[in-house]
């Protein structure tokens, strides 16, 4: 019934991903794939193995320190807004705002635009570079967090609990799970917004993605290494670690740790309890339902395609805004970050 | 009302007793009056509000939302008042940000004046004016409890650390007073005079008894030691005088303070008739059906009821067993032999002629062998057809004055010896606070027949009972032996041939619908870990079906 929409004269649904048949390039390929245009680093959307990858700078300089030098056949950078023809199509990267280097992929092909917008979100990030909205004919959206019952705070307010934590509890040591490429640097910027002003003792398997932001030139609270750490002083410190590592085994040397986790789903209570948080602190770096209800009706589109998350509701929604919509249930995408049971230890998350 | 909101965010995910206390010090030290003080009077369960039901929220959140999308959320959120709190969606002409940030005192002081007519219009307007934390607490505030973890006694607790007083000071003069409690605040923050209207049924902190470790017989001297039964039951003190105006006033409250009166009105009103003045009482509750005690797993149905109904007072009909009487007639006995207690205590009895109150006897006994047979069968050493609700001895010598919490040598309990099972480790979850990176929760089962051969079933969790050394080392084996994982429950391996054996010691055994074994076990602990016994040879559920009362 989709089979004449505007979306799909542009892009089709293939086993390795989405596919532009005009350009003969996948977007976020699944697996390996002869070109690749890629919207972001996380490993979900980021993978090794292509022949050659287009990206923004930043987006490259992450894959090469996550998955190594040669994590494809060739590497071309492309900026914000510049134009660039492949085959029948044109592209442009249009900033995201989700992490560093994040990008919404704009198609123009058979007279019609369509915008793949990767992982996204509108809300203040001294790290990345601001969403922009890009006109189009068919938007394909993310809908991680796509229910009305996801509205995310102000970041800076969360930030503020957890300050107002280490001034109750200055015997404990502050250990805060968070995403280690994109939340762990947003949480290091907001804090020095906050204006903390000590080091922040960060977990091994996030240090190499703090120093690339460095190196790119986005300003943190200073940071040390927590293996360095004597462990029994870090009473009223804060530890950043990836999620997994907030339950494990190095945690037992530090006094009394209080453990936090900035994630956009510690906005539902069970799911904060059901990790042992003792103090949630919403902080996403994902669109939430009012954002994905405004960008879908900023861009103008008339057809919504909906990758992954809760897609039920976000479809429905553009239904009744007169909207063609359809799920793509597309399997694999939302494992890295904001995955709702992220793996304990995968390959970027293993301290090197 | 946004500070009250965040003190109960924290406190819902604060698992600790002093964590707690820290959270809500914190707060009483940095807010003014009058919020405070509705603050503790929501905590300590102070304001009821009559009109704001569940059925009126849904309604009001209906007008707001698609139906497809409330269904959706609802079922990703699981809890009515929380999904409301998120989907809320402020309207129209909702505050701007220069509108006065609304009060807890606001919220408490219209609604006591509001009816059942205003409540919808004063409700939309609070939602809107609230975040999303300041909406799930309000929802919680007037639909029901908060279900945060505290007890009254708790943040009292709290507010006494404000002056540096004991939580009993404030006790004493709490049920003088009214929210928001502002002379409480004045006195304890030494701006005022402590409150003067003196509680006429206060609580007197509870005397405990010590374990008994039977090597310590040697150096006890039987003839110095009385004897009672130790009735599986729950400790009540009763506390009873007359107000300014001369007006009957009882309480009951449980060992740790918490006012119960609400819940046993049955026995409240029998013993309040009782002819004297003032008097406390420290005895035990039981059921007592045609005069016989009833089993423990009775007398939990009669508890944690929200709702106190007739059905209920009539099938579990509520007794206190006494066993020592601490004030009467204005005089405190607390510093009275507990000899001289127990003598006043049968007079007091005797005359008050109540059927819901009766003496627990004393155990007639000669020396320690007598005693360990008397407790090794109690009907027939005297507690006859009672001897079914009997869990042990108590031992109290007879000069014993009676002091607060548990002192060292005036009484012991001497419990009857636990049941133990063979059990083998299912499932691990980890604990809270400094236990929070140890698998520190297990779930243990015992073999049954299956479909395919013998199986496990669980039957219990147990998170004590082990030294930190040996919770290392049973750490390492979940990690170590994890098959697969939910959330945060690991399952571990366990067959015939792989898994951990606990020898879980237990108290009782009682029927259960909700557990899939179809027994539930009373308080069950790890007696020891059997590193050495293979699984297979764990113990059978028909072992366990052989101790459940008769159905």
């Amino acid at each position: 019934m989709s089979g004449h929409s505007t979306a799909s004269s542009v892009l089709t649904i293939t086993p390795a991903g989405l596919y532009c048949p005009a350009g003969d390039f996948h977007v976020d390929p699944l697996r390996g794939a002869p070109r690749a245009l890629v919207t972001h680093g996380h490993s979900d959307h980021a993978r090794a193995g292509s022949a050659h990858v287009l990206a923004t700078p930043e987006t490259l300089a992450i894959m090469r320190a996550r998955l190594g030098p040669g994590f494809a056949g060739s590497a071309q950078p492309i900026r914000y807004g510049e134009p660039l023809t492949i085959g029948d199509a044109r592209v442009t990267f249009h900033p995201a705002g989700h992490v560093l280097g994040s990008a919404q992929i704009l198609i123009e092909a058979a007279g019609r635009r369509v915008v793949v917008s990767g992982d996204y979100k509108r809300a203040h990030d001294p790290t990345c570079r601001a969403f922009e909205v890009v006109r189009c004919d068919a938007f394909v959206s993310e809908a991680t967090f796509g229910l009305p019952v996801f509205r995310h705070p102000v970041a800076a307010d969360e930030v503020a609990k957890l300050l107002a934590s280490l001034r109750i509890f200055p015997e404990r040591t502050h250990v805060v799970g968070a995403y280690s490429l994109g939340k762990a640097q947003r949480l290091l910027a907001l804090l020095l917004e906050a204006g903390w002003d000590r080091p922040v003792w960060v977990h091994g398997a996030m240090e190499s993605m703090v120093a690339l932001y460095r190196a790119e030139g986005v300003r943190m609270v200073e940071t040390r290494h927590v293996t360095n750490a004597d462990k029994p002083k870090l009473a009223g410190e804060i530890v950043i670690c990836p999620p997994s590592a907030a339950s494990d085994i190095w945690l037992r040397k530090m006094p009394d740790p209080l453990v936090a986790f900035a994630s956009g789903w510690m906005r539902v209570r069970a799911r904060a309890r059901q990790r042992g948080v003792e103090l949630p602190l919403v902080v996403s770096d994902h669109a939430d339902w009012p954002e994905l209800c405004a960008t879908v009706k900023d861009t103008g589109c008339s057809e919504l395609w909906v990758t992954h998350g809760a897609e039920e509701a976000l479809v429905h929604w553009a239904q009744t805004q007169g909207l063609a919509a359809r799920p793509l249930h597309m399997i694999g995408f939302g494992d890295e970050d904001e995955g709702l049971d992220e793996p304990d230890a995968q390959p970027a998350e293993t301290p090197a | 009302m946004n500070r009250f909101a965040q003190l109960l965010d924290r406190l819902s995910y604060q698992p600790a007793r002093n964590g707690k206390l820290r959270l809500m010090t914190d707060y009483f030290r940095h807010t003014a009056d009058p919020e405070r003080g509705y603050a503790l009077a929501a905590l300590t369960g102070g304001l009821s509000f009559r009109h704001a039901k569940p059925a009126l929220v849904r309604d009001l959140v209906a007008e707001r939302i698609d139906p497809a999308l409330f269904a959706l959320s609802y079922d990703f959120v699981g809890d009515l008042s929380e999904t409301v709190a998120l989907l809320w969606a402020p309207g129209d002409g909702a505050h701007g940000s220069n509108h006065p940030p609304l009060l807890l005192s606001e919220v408490v002081e219209v609604l006591q004046q509001a009816g059942r007519n205003d409540l919808r219009k004063l409700l939309t307007g609070w939602l809107d004016a609230l975040d999303e934390t300041g909406r799930w607490a309000l929802l919680k505030l007037i639909t029901g409890s908060l279900r945060v973890g505290v007890s009254a006694r708790l943040a009292r607790t709290a507010v006494a650390e404000l002056g540096g007083v004991e939580v009993d000071a404030v006790e004493q003069v709490w049920h003088g007073l009214a929210p928001p409690y502002a002379p409480l605040f004045a006195w304890l923050e030494g701006r005022g005079e402590r409150p003067t209207a003196i509680d006429p049924a206060p609580f007197r902190p509870a005397m405990l008894a010590q374990p008994l470790d039977e090597k310590n017989f040697d150096s006890l001297d039987p003839r110095e030691f009385c004897a009672e039964w130790k009735w599986d039951g729950i400790r009540l003190q009763v506390s009873a005088g007359r107000d300014e105006h001369g007006h009957r006033l009882l309480r009951l409250y449980s060992r740790s303070g918490e006012e119960v009166t609400t819940a046993f009105p049955d026995l409240a009103d029998r013993l309040g008739a009782i002819a004297a003045d003032e008097f406390a009482l420290d005895g035990e509750l039981l059921v007592l059906r045609e005069g016989r005690v009833q089993s423990f797993a009775t007398l939990q149905q009669r508890l944690n009821r929200k709702t106190v109904t007739a059905k209920l007072l009539t099938e579990f009909p509520a007794h206190l067993r006494a066993y020592d009487l601490i004030a009467l007639d204005g005089e405190d006995l607390r510093a009275l032999p507990f000899i001289e207690r127990r003598a006043r205590l049968a007079q007091f009895v005797a005359r008050a002629g109540c059927p819901q109150l009766d003496i627990s006897p004393l155990i007639d006994f000669a020396d320690w062998p007598s005693l360990a047979a008397a407790r090794a069968e109690p009907a027939t050493a005297g507690a006859g057809e009672d001897g079914a609700a009997v869990e042990g001895v108590m031992l109290k010598r007879r000069d014993s004055i009676y002091v607060a919490g548990r002192p060292t040598g005036p009484w012991f309990k001497w419990k009857r010896d636990p049941f133990n099972v063979d059990a083998v480790l299912m499932y691990a979850q980890r604990g809270h606070g400094k236990r929070s990176s140890y698998y520190s929760d297990y779930t243990f089962g015992v073999w049954r027949p299956g479909t395919e051969g013998d199986e496990l079933v669980p039957v219990g969790k147990a998170y004590f009972g082990f030294t930190d050394e040996e919770l290392t080392r049973i750490d390492r084996f979940v990690r170590n032996n994890t098959i697969d994982r939910f959330g945060p429950v690991r399952v571990v391996e366990h067959g015939a041939d792989k898994g951990l054996v606990f020898e879980i010691a237990f108290e009782g055994l009682n029927r259960s619908t909700r557990h899939k074994s179809g027994v539930a076990m009373r308080f069950p602990r790890i007696a020891r870990i059997r590193w050495d016994k293979p699984a297979r040879e764990a113990d059978r559920i028909e072992a366990l079906e052989a101790l459940l009362p008769p159905a």
